[in-house]
């Protein structure tokens, strides 16, 4: 299953890092990432294949909610499909 | 990968517009449980919406996981009662009410729609005891919704049953009067009624739908109401267009919900309803899109032809957004579920005469209205008789869904809690119609020529 990751929080050094490392812990395979800083406001898109992912859905989505957190970040993983239906035709 | 604002887009409106689905509702059909025991036929009952709803619940929570959209509602609908009931033997319709209200709780849902009956013709034996039970079967059940066809285009208006639900009506309210008349808020009396809708109180299961399907019905006036803000002071020509792309989304969630719903529960999909349903909270309401378009409160001259854009935009948006589009599809106008509703109402600006008028444009009636404890059955009648002949003549669906508060005056309000908020209590014309009720018979079928 493809999903979008969105990371927000406020900038600062190796967030991208700790995302990544958070996803490879699972097994998910990174496809794309968009990232940007808006007056010091980091967001972060990542498109991932949860198709070997060791957990299921919605123990990721708690586990990446629990990191980031902890991180001081909000992380949250939803279906692909929700956000292609919404803006295609 | 999508453009990262348009991610972060749909997150805003989840998170600060209320985006959201309003309800899964399961359709189950109970026509093979009729048995001339009424005990054996409540079992059935039990016993089939158990087996065929027990997963709902927990698919619904899965979805709602996985696509990060909260599912607000999951509940069932059932073919009509009377329908069902019609082979007992007993009259005691309320134990068939009992089932329902348990199989409901055990499949953890928040209501079940279908404690019906379809009149608009004429009253069966059945339909008769039905409709007499109706004011005991919701005192004595928590999580049932009644509702009662009595009218349709091509039948006219059924004016016994009219008077019989004005005293149904002033009846549940005084057998609920401690729960602030919460009977009433589960009893919608129709015209033209639609089978598939999934929303309640006026939700069942038609004769004419599948063994089982799936409906669901999305939201989202927030989402609008803040499309309208952002586009200023534009013509009404590229605000209806803005309206008809936010619709779009909004549905398209619904239809991607109720597709993944269908696979995973092994029942066909039904319809999505393209509805705008308020809820109390701020920045979830209808009247504050009608406000943002321009008008200084809901209820002013001009909320007739906002409501009338804004319905109409709904639909255009959403009906491409989804395979199969169905229920009462509009922009509903419940007061008391309604923020800017129950302002407009306490103000003194939106009175029961303008919210029929603009009953003419939406969907679906009189909705979550509270009047006077001492209103007079024959003018709840007068009231249902009134939206039933604009249903009718307009071909389209309407409803009453009115709470007289017992020992409530005009300016007092009436609390329900949750989803279904508070209620003004609102004033009605205190002349009689009383002689008009009581003549009976049946208001004939219009033409269908020399519209005008």
């Amino acid at each position: 299953m493809r999903a979008i990751v969105t990371v927000t929080g406020k900038d600062r050094k190796g967030i991208i890092a700790e995302v990544c490392s958070f996803l490879a812990q699972q097994n998910c395979n990174i496809l794309d990432i968009n990232q940007t800083v808006m007056q010091e406001f980091f967001t972060m898109t990542m498109l991932i294949d949860t198709a070997e992912c060791i957990v299921p859905f919605d123990e990721l989505s708690s586990i990446l909610s629990e990191n980031g957190r902890r991180s001081a970040l909000s992380i949250r993983v939803q279906r692909e499909d929700i956000f292609n239906a919404m803006y295609e035709i | 990968m999508l453009d990262i604002n348009k991610i972060f887009g749909t997150i805003d409106m989840i998170d600060r517009r209320h985006l959201d689905v309003r309800t899964i509702t399961l359709g189950i059909s109970l026509l093979d449980c009729a048995d001339a025991d009424i005990n054996v036929c409540a079992d059935k009952i039990k016993r089939k919406i158990e087996s065929k709803a027990g997963r709902l619940v927990e698919v619904g929570k899965a979805i709602e996981t996985e696509f990060g959209i909260p599912i607000i509602n999951k509940r069932i609908s059932v073919t009509p009662i009377s329908m069902v009931a019609a082979a007992c033997s007993s009259d005691d319709y309320p134990v068939l009410a009992r089932a329902l209200d348990e199989a409901a709780a055990n499949c953890g849902v928040n209501f079940i729609g279908g404690y019906s009956a379809l009149v608009q013709k004429g009253l069966t034996d059945s339909d008769i005891r039905l409709i007499r039970s109706i004011p005991e079967a919701l005192a004595s059940t928590k999580l049932v919704c009644s509702s009662v066809n009595v009218a349709s285009t091509r039948s006219g208006i059924n004016m016994d049953a009219v008077a019989m639900l004005g005293e149904t009506v002033c009846e549940t309210a005084r057998l609920t009067a401690g729960d602030s008349g919460m009977g009433c808020a589960k009893l919608v009396v129709f015209a033209n009624a639609v089978e598939d809708n999934p929303f309640m109180a006026g939700a069942f299961h038609g004769p004419g739908e599948p063994e089982c399907e799936i409906n669901v019905g999305v939201s989202g006036p927030g989402v609008v109401c803040h499309a309208v803000e952002e586009a200023g002071d534009c013509n009404f020509d590229d605000l209806a267009e803005i309206i008809k792309k936010t619709a779009f989304r909004v549905t398209r969630v619904g239809q991607v919900v109720a597709q993944e719903a269908s696979r995973r529960l092994g029942v066909p999909f039904g319809i999505v309803d393209l509805s705008l349903a308020p809820t109390p909270a701020k920045g979830d309401s209808v009247a504050r899109i009608l406000e943002a378009m321009g008008l200084e409160t809901c209820g002013t001259h001009g909320t007739t032809a906002a409501l009338a854009l804004l319905n109409d935009a709904v639909k255009k948006g959403g009906v491409m957004a989804s395979s199969h589009v169905g229920g009462l599809s509009g922009a509903f106008i419940p007061v008391s579920e309604d923020e800017g509703m129950i302002a407009a109402a306490d103000s003194g600006e939106l009175n029961i005469d303008k919210l029929e008028a603009m009953t003419c444009v939406c969907s679906v009636g009189l909705d979550m209205i509270a009047v006077p404890g001492d209103t007079p059955a024959s003018t709840v009648s007068a009231i249902i008789a009134d939206e039933a002949a604009i249903g009718v003549i307009n071909n389209k669906t309407t409803a009453v869904r009115i709470i007289p508060a017992v020992g409530h005056e005009v300016g007092s309000r009436l609390e329900f809690g949750g989803l279904l908020g508070s209620a003004p209590v609102m004033p009605v014309h205190d002349c009689s119609s009383e002689r008009f009720i009581a003549r009976g018979g049946r208001i004939p079928a219009p033409l269908h020529s020399l519209k005008n």
